[in-house]
């Protein structure tokens, strides 16, 4: 009645205390076991942050999931309408110091070799206008509206040899804040160097004169106050990775 | 003394069930540190607030606060052990045929308010079943969807723009979060009706799913001798038998220490 009876057998008591005994045997080793592999995982020694056989699986699922990542994906977006007014502000490391007014975009071509470029360089190219939904790490997300130029046409003109490279690399002018990207991120049609939010100028706290919009990526990577941008094969230092966050923070 | 026990649970569902209890159990840690950095859920209306997930005594209890980083980078390395085991468990319960015993059918569902009546002892006979009654069909099918809701939803946040369309489907980015959350909270429920109810049902039934061997009856009568060679009339008589006596054509060996004897009934 309780049970599918064609599958009763009779065996002797003997018999079933032997293998009841083996099963909570090997129940016992594998709940031993798991333990032993949760305290060795959280025991590991740190990888920027993060132990280190989380730290290899995280890398592991960088690759998976890059090797789905298309610049036709595209993220949603939305009527200008939609975006709200009061754009949240959650970071303020590397807008500290005052923003010295001779500021200029250090691109560097090579080591030794930068380029200095001003807003009117930087304006020349046709403007971008992007609502999305802006999405923080932390879980909160906000439709916001903003205004740029494509970080691929720049690049197009500027240095074209860089979109060989695997990397990108963002600090602001005192350095403090700095980001690592990889490039089909950075080339994706939706990321652009922003100059504007609500159709107006980027205000100082949203990283006036210039920032990064990248939607496929969490807020950390949206860095504020641009200072330098650089191109290599090597991952650059990443300001959120270096304290255990994942270094791809793709979305 | 020979007793008679029922095989009632395969070794790949034994395997899979408790893998899934520690990995889940790991996933649903984890994702209480990432909620935390954003922990807006309630019930309530308007500014009334019945209940905020989750109070601060809760956080403080458990420490999790200031723990993100670390609930994301448990979260998205066990995930892969939670989507694997569920997808060999599921294909398990396809191939074997397990999938018969667990899926509700026809009756379940009528069946089901009659076993909840009965569990909770308003009524006093309980509809007749298998492996199975109808309530326990629904809630563990129930269970395995929800494994899969899981995976969608989590996929969709994990990824809104490779798996746009997937997000769109589930209502958007915020709603998948919600969504998310709520199985969660979910799953914490069926694990604490499924501790009670494990309980309840007592040492034998816990023990099959470890041994996966359910104990029918502890005093069998004794495996009759000598073998006649034909057929013989199978005098075992099986009080949980509705069927009444059943041929057996098997040989019963001599060497009782192995026996294990298989009584078939044909159907």
């Amino acid at each position: 009645m309780m049970n599918d009876d064609t599958k009763d057998i009779i065996i002797t008591k003997h018999n079933f205390r032997k293998k009841s005994f083996l099963a909570f045997s090997f129940f016992i080793l594998f709940a031993i076991f798991a333990i032993f592999v949760w305290k060795k995982i959280n025991h590991a020694t740190d990888v920027a942050g993060t132990p280190k056989p989380l730290r290899t699986i995280l890398d592991k699922n960088e690759k998976i999931f890059s090797s789905i990542f298309s610049d036709q994906h595209l993220s949603k977006t939305y009527p200008v309408s939609e975006a709200v007014k009061k754009v949240r502000v959650n970071g303020d490391i590397g807008l500290k110091s005052d923003l010295d007014t001779s500021w200029r975009l250090h691109l560097v071509l090579h080591p030794g070799d930068t380029l200095l470029l001003t807003m009117d360089d930087i304006k020349k190219f046709p403007k971008t206008e992007l609502v999305y939904d802006f999405k923080c790490i932390e879980g909160w997300s906000q439709i916001t509206h903003w205004g740029g130029v494509k970080f691929s046409d720049f690049l197009k003109k500027y240095d074209p040899s860089a979109s060989q490279e695997k990397y990108a690399g963002l600090s602001t002018p005192d350095n403090e804040y700095y980001v690592g990207i990889d490039m089909a991120s950075m080339l994706h049609p939706q990321t652009i160097l922003c100059y504007e939010m609500n159709g107006k100028q980027l205000p100082v706290n949203q990283g006036y004169p210039l920032r990064l919009i990248i939607p496929v990526k969490y807020g950390i990577k949206h860095l504020k106050r641009i200072g330098t941008i650089f191109f290599s094969n090597e991952r650059p230092p990443d300001y959120w990775y270096e304290r255990g966050y994942d270094y791809y923070s793709g979305l | 003394m020979k007793i008679k026990v029922n095989k009632k649970h395969p070794l790949a569902i034994r395997w899979l069930h408790w893998i899934n209890f520690p990995v889940l159990a790991v996933m649903v840690w984890s994702g209480m540190l990432i909620y935390w950095a954003n922990d807006v859920y309630r019930i309530g209306w308007g500014d009334k607030t019945i209940l905020k997930f989750f109070p601060d005594s809760f956080y403080k209890a458990f420490h999790i606060p200031f723990r993100l980083a670390e609930g994301m980078s448990i979260h998205f390395v066990f995930m892969w052990l939670f989507a694997i085991n569920g997808l060999i468990y599921f294909l398990f319960l396809l191939f074997s045929g397990e999938w018969r015993l667990i899926f509700p059918n026809k009756k379940s569902f009528k069946e089901s308010f009659l076993v909840v009546l009965h569990d909770l002892r308003i009524r006093k006979t309980a509809p007749p079943q298998k492996k199975y009654n109808a309530a326990q069909r629904i809630a563990y099918s129930l269970v395995i969807l929800m494994g899969l809701g899981s995976i969608l939803t989590g996929l969709s946040i994990y990824k809104p723009t490779q798996f746009h369309t997937l997000t769109s489907l589930l209502g958007g980015y915020e709603w998948a979060r919600i969504e998310h959350f709520t199985l969660t909270i979910l799953f914490s429920l069926f694990f604490i009706v499924h501790i009670i109810q494990v309980v309840l049902a007592g040492w034998n039934n816990f023990q099959s799913m470890v041994t996966g061997l359910f104990v029918v009856d502890k005093n069998a009568i004794p495996v009759q001798q000598p073998i006649i060679e034909n057929k013989i009339e199978d005098t075992i008589n099986d009080p949980t038998d509705q069927v009444g006596p059943v041929e057996s054509t098997n040989n019963l060996h001599e060497d009782s220490d192995k026996t294990e004897e298989i009584i078939k009934h044909d159907e």
